[in-house]
């Protein structure tokens, strides 16, 4: 299942790579992209956890860049 | 009316300038009270700094540029630069300020660019018209496309007539005409008629969706720039910040007459710099812009690795038909032996009716007739040969010469034809021949002198066609090299050899219709695909798509290709090169806190300002 989001306010771009990363080593993660570029991160995991991987990489996300606001896309 | 961040921010550090200002006009030496205008300014000016600093360092990530920047400012504090502290924050927070309205207004006009999703459509409900959201619509319903709207789903045109602007999907300018029964592709514009269509896909399957979906994905295949670059950051910030520490706690300790204040000014100095976002910001926003610019000419480029990929193609490799040819096979001449010219081409439609061949398309086309399936059993499909089929009892082989070989009928070689000979026999008795011919592209000549102007070394076309159209086809066209009558596994097989001729950095891109050359395509550095408008099998297999029928299309992406490559090497050697000088001369105690904020978010907004230029494709012929 994939999903997307968006990260508004997203102005770093190394700090998208950390979170790209960082959300990519997440259980029941196969794939993340960060598209700095449209501010849009789509996650590709197990549909079951998905709910559990969102707000894992939710609290990545507030981590890495405390002022990005993470939307639904 | 609510204020965007950076209006707030802006209005927030003009505020805290003019205290500033203020502070430099009424400073004394020595007096609290000036040392408090310092501080009422650099805590207006720099205090979301400071507050993000320990909350970032609350939650566990020390090494941002909030707290580097405190840092560096209130080290400038207690070396006694109270002036060169706040301007330093002051610099930061005006190019930070730039550098996120450069990157919104680059981020706009890639939107813009990309600004080809339809908004609502039309859909006749009962006796009404409603306007709703496209992805609302469902298969089969009846939309109403209006002049001067883009068409929101691909779909069919029951009535109405008009010229559409395809120019979204295609780059070209030239409108289409469609009328009756053709096929609307959603993302274009309807210049004149009223058009009534009913919807042949929902909008998540539709043309317009589909390429969206790709070229906003394109970035998520991650170029070896961009990668190279995100592993030197995850390196470069530590070690800069070592250095820093190193830097002002050594030399004091060992060097004589060295004083604490100098060597902390010069670590301060490595602590502002060694923030890696110039150095990251620019690549993305490259290869984004060159992907869109790319799409508004008709080329998709399915990621940023293929882009870079691209600029480094030594070889590209032709296969013939749909690519160079048109494609389009037409039945040029029936040369019957003992029975009608008619009958001739009723009994070869029939053997070759099921194939979905080209051949056998252009034979039905010849004969315009219905086909009554029933008067044909035992088809069998001889690749890269022919077929042979029992049609009304009797058994037609039609096919090319090979097969009339092979199986051992008595035919008549057709040497001066150019074109493709279908040879007949019934029940084993050769029956006379119809020879297809396909043209040449008008565009192919230009693309080949083009792909050469830009650096491709060998130009090579693979065909199944018989050796002497091949060679034609390659001498008129000037291909360096041509392999014919190739059976469809021999192409994979050649561009096996072909890439033991390229140096080891070079690229083979291999050129197809995106129809029957999948395994060629996925085997290819960059597999490209033609004339693909409305062929999801083809964007489906191909690296890169090129919508229109024009070849030289690849030269144009090869060239849009060189100039993004060329963009972000610019950044990345100005980047390097500008903090290199500045750690150095700060190092040296020459440089001060000003270059260093220039070296950490000039640099960065020159590099925004470099890429946007790749948005400017249309300069690109």
């Amino acid at each position: 299942m994939k999903k997307t989001v968006r990260l508004e306010g997203l102005g770093c771009a190394s700090c998208a790579a950390k979170i790209e990363n960082a959300v990519a080593k997440l259980n029941g993660v196969s794939a993340a992209s960060v598209n700095f570029v449209t501010t849009k991160m789509v996650i590709e995991g197990e549909d079951a956890r998905m709910d559990e991987i969102l707000t894992q990489a939710s609290a990545i996300v507030k981590k890495v860049e405390p002022d990005v606001v993470v939307r639904k896309a | 009316m609510k204020r965007t961040r950076n209006q707030k921010r802006l209005i927030k550090t003009s505020i805290g300038a003019a205290v500033y200002a203020l502070a430099i006009l009424t400073r004394t030496e020595g007096n609290l009270v000036s040392f408090g205008v310092f501080i009422a300014a650099y805590f207006i000016i720099g205090g979301d700094v400071l507050f993000r600093a320990v909350r970032n360092i609350l939650r566990g990530k020390v090494f941002d540029e909030n707290f580097l920047m405190s840092i560096a400012t209130i080290g400038a504090f207690i070396v006694g630069d109270f002036a060169e502290a706040v301007a330093v924050m002051l610099f930061y927070q005006v190019g930070e300020l730039f550098q996120s309205y450069a990157l919104d207004q680059s981020r706009k006009s890639i939107a813009d660019l990309m600004d080809i999703r339809p908004d609502y459509a039309n859909v006749k409900r009962g006796e009404s018209l409603e306007r709703v959201d496209p992805d609302a619509v469902e298969v089969g319903e009846i939309i109403v496309i209006k002049p001067g709207e883009r068409v929101p789903l691909d779909a069919v045109v029951l009535s109405g007539s008009s010229s559409l602007d395809t120019s979204v999907l295609t780059g070209e300018s030239l409108p289409r005409d469609v009328d009756e029964g053709d096929v609307l592709l959603s993302g274009c514009i309807n210049i004149n008629g009223l058009v009534t269509a009913r919807v042949t896909k929902e909008y998540g399957e539709s043309t317009v969706s589909k390429i969206l979906d790709l070229v906003e994905n394109a970035s998520s295949k991650k170029s070896k720039s961009e990668n190279f670059i995100t592993t030197f950051a995850q390196y470069y910030t530590p070690v800069v910040v070592i250095i820093a520490v190193l830097l002002a706690l050594v030399p004091p300790l060992i060097l004589p007459g060295a004083t604490f204040g100098d060597w902390v000014y010069r670590g301060l100095i490595f602590l502002v710099i060694s923030c890696p976002c110039a150095l990251v910001i620019s690549i993305p926003l490259s290869f984004f812009g060159g992907i869109g610019g790319a799409s508004r000419r008709g080329i998709l480029v399915k990621g940023s690795n293929y882009l870079e990929a691209l600029a480094e193609t030594e070889i590209v490799v032709f296969d013939k038909t749909g690519t160079l040819t048109r494609g389009i096979f037409r039945v040029q001449q029936i040369e019957p032996r003992g029975i009608s010219a008619d009958a001739l081409l009723e009994k070869a439609v029939y053997a070759e009716s099921y194939s979905n061949h080209p051949i056998s398309r252009s034979l039905q086309n010849a004969y315009a007739q219905p086909i009554d399936a029933a008067r044909i059993r035992d088809v069998e499909e001889v690749s890269g040969h022919g077929v042979t089929a029992r049609v009304d009892g009797k058994t037609i082989v039609a096919g090319n010469a090979k097969l009339m070989r092979r199986l051992g009928i008595d035919f008549i070689e057709a040497p001066d034809v150019i074109g493709t000979v279908v040879h007949v026999a019934e029940d084993g008795a050769y029956i006379g021949h119809i020879v297809i011919a396909d043209e040449v592209k008008e565009d192919a000549k230009r693309a080949i002198r083009e792909l050469k102007e830009a650096g491709i070394r060998q130009i090579v076309m693979l065909t199944g066609d018989a050796k002497r159209i091949g060679e034609r086809v390659a001498t008129e066209l000037g291909l360096d090299r041509v392999y014919t009558e190739l059976l469809p596994a021999d192409k994979v097989a050649k561009v096996e050899e072909l890439f033991a001729e390229k140096s080891p950095r070079g690229k083979l891109a291999f050129v197809g219709d995106g129809i029957n050359d999948a395994p060629v395509l996925a085997r290819a550095d960059i597999g490209i695909a033609m004339g693909a408008l409305g062929s999801d099998a083809a964007i489906e297999a191909a690296d890169i798509v090129i919508m229109t029928d024009e070849p030289s299309k690849i030269a144009t992406a090869i060239r849009v290709s060189k100039k993004t490559l060329r963009i972000v090497k610019q950044n990345i050697v100005l980047a390097l090169l500008v903090k290199g000088l500045v750690l150095l001369l700060g190092a040296l105690g020459i440089a001060s806190m000003w270059a260093a904020i220039f070296a950490d978010v000039g640099v960065a907004i020159l590099a925004i300002l470099n890429a946007i230029r790749m948005l400017n494709v249309k300069k690109i012929k």
